[in-house]
């Protein structure tokens, strides 16, 4: 693919348009973050001119009301769920794609694959709903309140687990028929193969699965304000209550004014920087292993 | 795909075997458990008068028909704009720039990034620039626009992996033959590269149908027929939201609603998926 | 074949594109040739805010567009902040509101249409009957925590509150001389129906809500009840003829004096005429 980046030695002019414009799209795509991060950097000015940066760590509590700005709790919560949603569907996405591809009976592999991408359409808020009238009463029975962390773990991996699944199963899909045929011929068993052949092939699709997964779990807002619980405190065990910072914006939004409002996008640009440092670590721990 | 040895010959693969079908099992237990809720709620008033009168009472009686149409409306907005933008930005990053570059790794991170960002953010983000800058105010073409930035990174990630995928010999033998490498991207490369742009495609329209909090912000709440691309429009899951948590006793409206949604979502994957494989990539690839 | 192919790509792109154009030549912006006589009643009335009243003044809206067929009541969201602000700014005609005015919001006009009032809900298979104001406050501020000291079972109780700047919150803190930093609870809410929900999923929680919301939702089977407050039972009928201690108004509001649709709109909602609605989505209409 790199000999071909170059564009200099094509004949037809059709091509350095093509590159023109493909350029031109690309530029579009990426102005929208620029776009997005400016727009909440210019939100948030209010807040961070008149209460101050450090204030939202170190304030006593949450309460606009009397001007406490502290973000460090809701901070957890979010960081807590993403993780705790990010273990568990991980493994069960990926397994789920390779009992599609490889020990899936043919009849079955289908539905399967169907049943899943079904899954990546249902609302947030009929997630949230189920597990509202579901699952949060079940838990209660266990240890109350019943809305708490473990509650929205499970709601996040449910609802990420579609984009993995998906993903892993078109990175599976695309390993070459001559790696499966080859393991074969050494006489390597199925997991064998697929440990040690099909994984290494498709590393860099499942790895951009996984980097969009655990986005899509930072991002989640209505499902999780409706199953854990929104109480503004760092969690001392997975059944207590959490408020994650997507949920307090959904939460307070529609009723701030003024420094309130402006400290909700504060923590919106908290999230954004979460995430940028999300995908730099990744990008430094794959760097130059999974392209190429 | 049966190519590797089936049976288990050894504990290793004995316990791949148990973990794998229990996994399986798990995901379709807790999918069918929560599947069969709405079905079981929702399907007994879903009718033809549900599907095309609209909605009385606040939603608690009546229908969702002009709903449904907003609903595709911001749909067919989202993927119009969306569609050529992801394509075009994916074929510059598998095809064009090089794999060290400074544009295609700045590029992919910032994708990386906005798939990241909370839908409420988006919503804001939408109501901000396309509602107030751009003048457009609470419209379908506002929620579409709003939702096809939300797709962006979804579609053009699974397409550069499809791209990834396609053989460098197909590469190279058009190259020998003397192909415009226009030519060969538009006949050659995207019909291979049709799985991962199935995928994200998939992915997208689940994302663009479910979301409900970039909606509420962009597109609105008024749930008449809308006249023109202007009009505010109710999407179907804003509506769902609504009957659950604002209006008391629309609950049963709120599950054959997401049933629709559901049926919705399950003839636009089997139609995409179907008119890809059989319409594009057949032609390039034997079965 | 090949030229073919792609002319008729050329006639679809071309088709599309004027489609495009022809569809967004639709309907203009807000508050555009509003016309004073009242069989002419036209244009778009924008009106944002509280989600509590997005319901009632979108059915109040639509009975307002079969008497007038050329005007159209557009309704979002948002909020009560964001009507007011919406209001502020010129982006929106009308704002709803579902509290009472604060001070800064003194120079909005304000137009009342409908009363809801605020009651405790518990599950219904709590054995408490009564709670006193003195216990519901020792309850919310975390000095009760078990469901024994109140005469209930050996249970710890689990509090159900709303999130801040909701305008329930506001009054029932008001109502039991309260803030909210002196609130412990277990679960913060959004909706009416979210608290409806998690009080009902769980059998040792304590919650508030719409008190409208709470009646029709007892109608229906869904295992909750309202408690008496101050010793006066909470019923729609209390709070319509004011005994019920707490309750709130809920207002349209308008940046100028309304003139035109604007004033149609109002006058016909606060009028004899749409009080079946208000009834019909569980709120009190005002007794004047």
């Amino acid at each position: 693919m790199t000999s071909l980046s170059s564009n200099t030695l094509s004949r037809w002019s059709t091509d350095e348009l093509l590159c023109w414009s493909l350029r031109g799209i690309a530029t579009i795509a990426g102005a929208i973050v620029i776009l997005i991060v400016v727009f909440l950097i210019v939100e948030a000015l209010p807040a961070l001119q008149h209460v101050g940066l450090l204030r939202f760590f170190t304030d006593p509590s949450w309460h606009p009301a009397e001007g406490l700005y502290n973000l460090t709790p809701m901070l957890w919560g979010t960081l807590f769920a993403m993780t705790g949603s990010v273990l568990i569907a991980t493994p069960l996405g990926i397994l789920s794609a390779v009992f599609c591809h490889y020990y899936a009976p043919l009849i079955l592999a289908r539905p399967y694959r169907r049943l899943i991408e079904l899954l990546a359409g249902i609302p947030s808020v009929v997630y949230g709903f189920w597990g509202l009238v579901v699952m949060v009463p079940l838990i209660a029975e266990i240890q109350p309140p019943g809305p708490s962390l473990l509650a929205g773990i499970l709601i996040l991996t449910i609802m990420i687990l579609p984009t993995i699944a998906l993903m892993a199963d078109a990175s599976l899909a695309n390993v070459p028929q001559q790696y499966l045929r080859g393991a074969a011929a050494l006489g390597l068993p199925r997991w064998a193969t697929i440990r040690g052949v099909v994984f290494p092939a498709a590393k860099s699709g499942l790895f951009t699965g996984v980097i969009l997964e655990t986005g899509r779990a930072i991002g989640e807002t209505m499902a999780i304000l409706m199953v854990s619980g929104n109480v503004v405190q760092t969690p001392s065990s997975v059944f207590a209550p959490i408020r994650t910072l997507t949920a307090n914006i959904a939460l307070e939004m529609a009723y701030a004014l003024g420094d309130h409002r402006a400290a909700l996008f504060v923590s919106g640009l908290v999230l954004m920087a979460m995430i940028v440092a999300l995908v730099v670590s990744a990008g430094w721990i794959s760097r130059g292993r999974m392209y190429g | 795909m049966a190519e590797t040895l089936s049976r288990p010959q050894n504990p290793r693969e004995w316990l791949a075997l148990v973990l794998v079908w229990g996994a399986a099992g798990l995901v379709t237990a807790v999918f069918c458990w929560l599947l069969g809720d709405i079905v079981w709620h929702g399907l007994s008033h879903v009718s033809w008068t549900f599907l095309t009168a609209p909605p009385e009472n606040a939603g608690r009686r009546g229908g969702i028909g002009p709903i449904l149409v907003s609903t595709s409306l911001i749909l067919g907005v989202c993927l119009s704009v969306s569609l050529p933008i992801g394509i075009g930005t994916a074929v510059l990053l598998a095809e064009f720039t090089s794999n060290h570059s400074l544009f295609g790794r700045m590029t992919r991170r910032s994708l990386d990034v906005l798939a990241g960002v909370p839908s409420i953010v988006f919503g804001l983000f939408g109501n901000a620039f396309f509602c107030k800058t751009l003048g457009l105010g609470f419209s379908i073409l506002s929620g579409g626009l709003t939702l096809a930035c939300m797709v962006l990174p979804i579609l053009i990630r699974s397409t550069e992996e499809g791209f990834r995928a396609v053989p460098t010999s197909y590469r190279l033998s058009a190259a020998a033959l003397g192909l415009s490498r226009t030519t060969t991207l538009v006949h050659l490369l995207l019909p291979a590269a049709v799985p991962g742009l199935l995928v994200g495609l998939v992915l997208g329209v689940g994302r663009a149908i479910a979301e409900t909090a970039a909606l509420i912000f962009t597109s609105g709440y008024v749930d008449r027929m809308p006249e023109s691309l202007l009009d505010s429009g109710r999407a179907l899951s804003i509506h769902i939201f609504d009957l659950s948590m604002n209006v008391s006793g629309g609950d049963a409206n709120a599950y054959a609603s997401a049933l629709v949604l559901v049926i919705m979502l399950l003839a636009i994957n089997g139609t995409v998926s179907w008119l890809a494989i059989y319409g594009l990539h057949r032609k390039i690839v034997a079965a | 074949m090949y030229q073919f192919m792609c002319f008729s790509r050329w006639k679809a792109c071309a088709s599309l594109a004027s489609f495009l154009i022809v569809a967004s030549l639709g309907i203009p912006g807000t508050g555009a040739a509003q016309t004073t006589t009242v069989e002419k009643l036209s244009g778009k009335l924008v009106i944002t805010g509280a989600s509590t009243l997005a319901p009632l003044i979108g059915e109040i809206g639509k009975r307002f567009e079969s008497l007038y067929p050329k005007a159209r009541v557009d309704v979002q969201t948002g909020g009560s902040s964001r009507g007011v602000a919406d209001v502020l700014q010129g982006l929106a005609d009308i704002g709803m509101v579902s509290r009472a005015m604060k001070d800064e919001e003194k120079d909005l006009h304000a137009f009342p249409v409908a009363r809801d009032g605020v009651g405790i809900i518990l599950h219904k298979e709590n054995c408490v009957q009564a709670l006193t104001d003195e216990q519901v406050v020792a309850i919310y501020t975390g000095k009760i925590a078990n469901w024994k000291d109140v005469g209930g079972k050996d249970a710890p109780i689990t509090v159900v509150t709303k999130a801040e700047g909701r305008s329930t919150l506001e009054v029932f803190l008001h109502y039991l001389k309260l803030k909210n930093t002196d609130v412990k609870a277990q679960v913060v809410i959004g909706d009416n129906e979210q608290g409806v929900k998690t009080v009902a999923g769980n059998r040792h929680a304590i919650g508030y809500v719409s008190i409208g919301t709470a009646e029709y939702d007892t109608s229906q089977g869904v295992p909750i009840k309202l408690l008496s407050v101050g010793g006066v039972a909470a019923s729609t009928e209390t709070v319509k003829n004011g005994t019920f201690p707490i309750s709130r108004p809920l207002h349209i509001v308008t940046r100028t004096p309304p003139v035109g649709l604007t004033k149609a709109f109002i006058e016909y909602a606060q009028s004899k005429a749409v009080h079946d609605i208000i009834k019909q989505q569980y709120f009190v209409p005002l007794v004047d």
